[in-house]
């Protein structure tokens, strides 16, 4: 490969990172695209194995014609480099310079491949995962984040039960629903804690800017139309408030919420269920956003101007760790960033500027109609586990806070062992803060002396052995 | 059985063929077909629990499904700490309980 050309390096392959890749090497750059996953299209696109080719892969999604667009593009492209299985675990910043340090091989082995990489651009397609608030019983085996579902569903074609319940806030929850269908599971319903007040806020006001994301509200309205065949019921104003059983999900409560998302007394009713599937909302992983040092908003989503470029040079950002808005969204800002990262003019990607614009009017309704209320903390109990990897109580977070006097999350975190697990508070972090009211900050965390719980110098745990196998000098390895 | 793998020949997204495997779990054989993880070997097998917490002696399984969580962690020959959801099975591999999570950043002794 010619040593002349821009070298950008884009990191995750859902649908803003396959944007970014072909629009930077379309605009003449040097490509190398990675993603931690052994296949491309991110979570949205999520799919069978090579191993299991599927003839009807395409009624699980929506746009897999795109899929199949830009990942034919991309492997066609001599400029474009694909390395999958490639897990991103350290970002440093030599001379103010870039440098990935990556992994590459199967997940969590001894004796990956070292690759590491020192791009001119770098452009952060990372995503997102579910966030779930805690309930009580939520740790027993049949509860799911709702993401777990819909890729066990569409990657393993696995059912998760047999009477299944979901739960939550946001549009996710129907396509979740969707797949569970997919499967052949009875969905016996779907609780929305947003209530028709929010919802009416969030989705009737200013109709005339809806019919601008039309390609988005038709999905969801596939959806919908999907579960009213199905006799699914869709409840708003309500929540999983306790999932119950011996080892294992066999039955839940379900309580009406008010509009703070706090149960009402009185409204309680257990549903049988062997599984549960449960997202309020989605966190964007921002480790090597963080570790590059880009500003982030008081909300903890990566800051970006017109061109998609964050507070640092040379690294530009896309898709949902840009706030939450959907495959749309997602398209158009990686096209912008791929083509800004690359040196290339923006007016050629005139339409995705444009798309950009009316699909991020969709996120700010997610966050009017579906954002988390704080009133569902009074469906904790004191024995409810807020950190699944210490088990760490409601309780105990509680006795901790008062023992010591700190609403500090990270002092509270050392003390009840609360977030120092194994998933590095990535299922907890904003839970603790919530509860402790220690209110994320938005630029100053991302290198001042408050760091939220998104930091993680390590972005995944690495086995020692690896560490050691480290070339100590920075010898830049071009794929 | 409460989590199963959809059968090829009634499944409407018409997966390839399936191409069995065996991974032996505490000793036991479970078939899955080629492509799946481990834990979608497991949870189409109808096991959706393979490991136990270290303080409550809780039984865990998958939770994200998609690595973020590491409640799915399990030994895989020999390897502890592998996530079951995104390690890809192969035929003959064998799987235990791990027990509980690594904690301080010290992985636990590898056992033969």
């Amino acid at each position: 490969m010619s040593k002349g050309l821009r070298h950008v390096v884009v990191v995750g392959a859902g649908p803003a990172g396959l944007a970014a890749a072909r629009a930077a090497a379309e605009a003449g750059a040097r490509v190398t695209l990675l993603d931690a996953a052994d296949g491309l299209g991110g979570q949205y696109w999520r799919h069978l194995p090579a191993a299991r080719p599927a003839g009807r892969e395409h009624v699980l999604h929506h746009r897999w014609s795109t899929f199949g667009e830009l990942s034919g593009a991309l492997r066609a492209n001599p400029a474009v480099t694909v390395v999958e299985s490639a897990q991103v675990w350290s970002l440093e910043r030599p001379d103010g310079g870039i440098r990935l340090n990556v992994l590459v091989g199967e997940p969590d082995a001894v004796g990956r491949a070292v690759l590491v990489l020192e791009p001119d651009a770098l452009v952060l397609a990372t995503g997102a995962h579910d966030r779930t608030l805690p309930f009580p019983g939520w740790q027993l085996p049949g509860v799911y984040s709702a993401g777990a579902a819909q890729a066990l569903a569409k990657g393993e074609r696995v059912a998760v039960g047999r009477r299944v319940v979901v739960a939550g806030a946001g549009p996710f929850l129907l396509p979740v629903a969707s797949a569970l269908l997919w499967t052949g599971a009875t969905v016996v319903g779907v609780h929305e804690a947003a209530g028709p007040g929010a919802l009416a806020r969030g989705w009737l006001s200013r109709p005339w800017e809806l019919a601008g994301a039309a390609g988005k509200a038709g999905e969801l309205a596939g959806y919908v139309g999907e579960l009213a065949r199905h006799r699914v019921p869709w409840r708003p104003g309500e929540a999983v408030v306790a999932a119950h059983g011996d080892g294992q999900v066999e039955a839940v409560t379900i309580a009406r919420l008010d509009e703070r998302w706090a149960p009402v007394a009185g409204t309680e009713r257990q549903v049988e269920a062997d599984a549960v599937c449960v997202s309020h909302g989605f966190t964007p992983r921002l480790e090597l956003a963080v570790a590059a040092g880009c500003a982030l908003s008081p909300s903890r989503f990566v800051v970006v101007d017109d061109a998609q470029a964050t507070s640092v040079p040379g690294v530009w950002a896309a898709g949902e760790i840009t706030g939450i808005g959907g495959a749309d969204a997602a398209l158009a800002e990686g096209a912008v960033a791929g083509t800004a990262a690359a040196g290339g003019d923006l007016g050629v990607v005139r339409v995705a500027v444009r798309a950009r614009a009316r699909a991020r009017g969709f996120a700010a309704r997610i966050e009017a109609a579906h954002g988390v209320r704080g009133g569902w903390v009074r469906w904790l109990r004191d024995d409810t586990v807020v950190c699944r990897c210490e088990e760490t109580t409601y309780g105990r977070v509680r006795e901790v806070v008062e023992l010591t006097g700190s609403h500090e999350t990270r002092s509270v975190k050392l003390t009840s062992r609360a977030g120092l697990g194994p998933c590095q508070a990535r299922m907890c972090g904003r839970t603790l803060q919530e509860l402790l009211g220690d209110a994320p900050g938005g630029d100053s965390d991302a290198g001042g002396t408050a760091p939220g719980v998104d930091r993680r110098p390590l972005v995944v745990p690495v086995r020692l052995g690896d560490l050691a196998s480290l070339p100590s000098t920075s010898a830049s390895t071009s794929p | 059985m409460t989590s199963q793998r959809i059968a090829v020949e009634r499944d409407p997204v018409e997966p390839g063929p399936d191409r069995p495997l065996t991974i032996w779990v505490d000793g036991e054989p479970v078939t899955g077909t080629a492509g799946q993880t481990i834990a979608g070997v497991l949870l189409g097998a109808g096991r959706r629990q393979w490991r136990t917490t270290r303080e409550g002696g809780a039984p865990r399984g998958v939770f994200c499904g998609i690595g973020v969580c590491f409640d799915c962690l399990v030994e895989v020959n020999g390897l502890p700490d592998v996530r079951a959801c995104l390690r890809r099975a192969q035929d003959g591999d064998v799987v235990a309980d791990q027990g509980a999570p690594p904690s301080g950043g010290s992985l636990p002794e590898v056992t033969s």
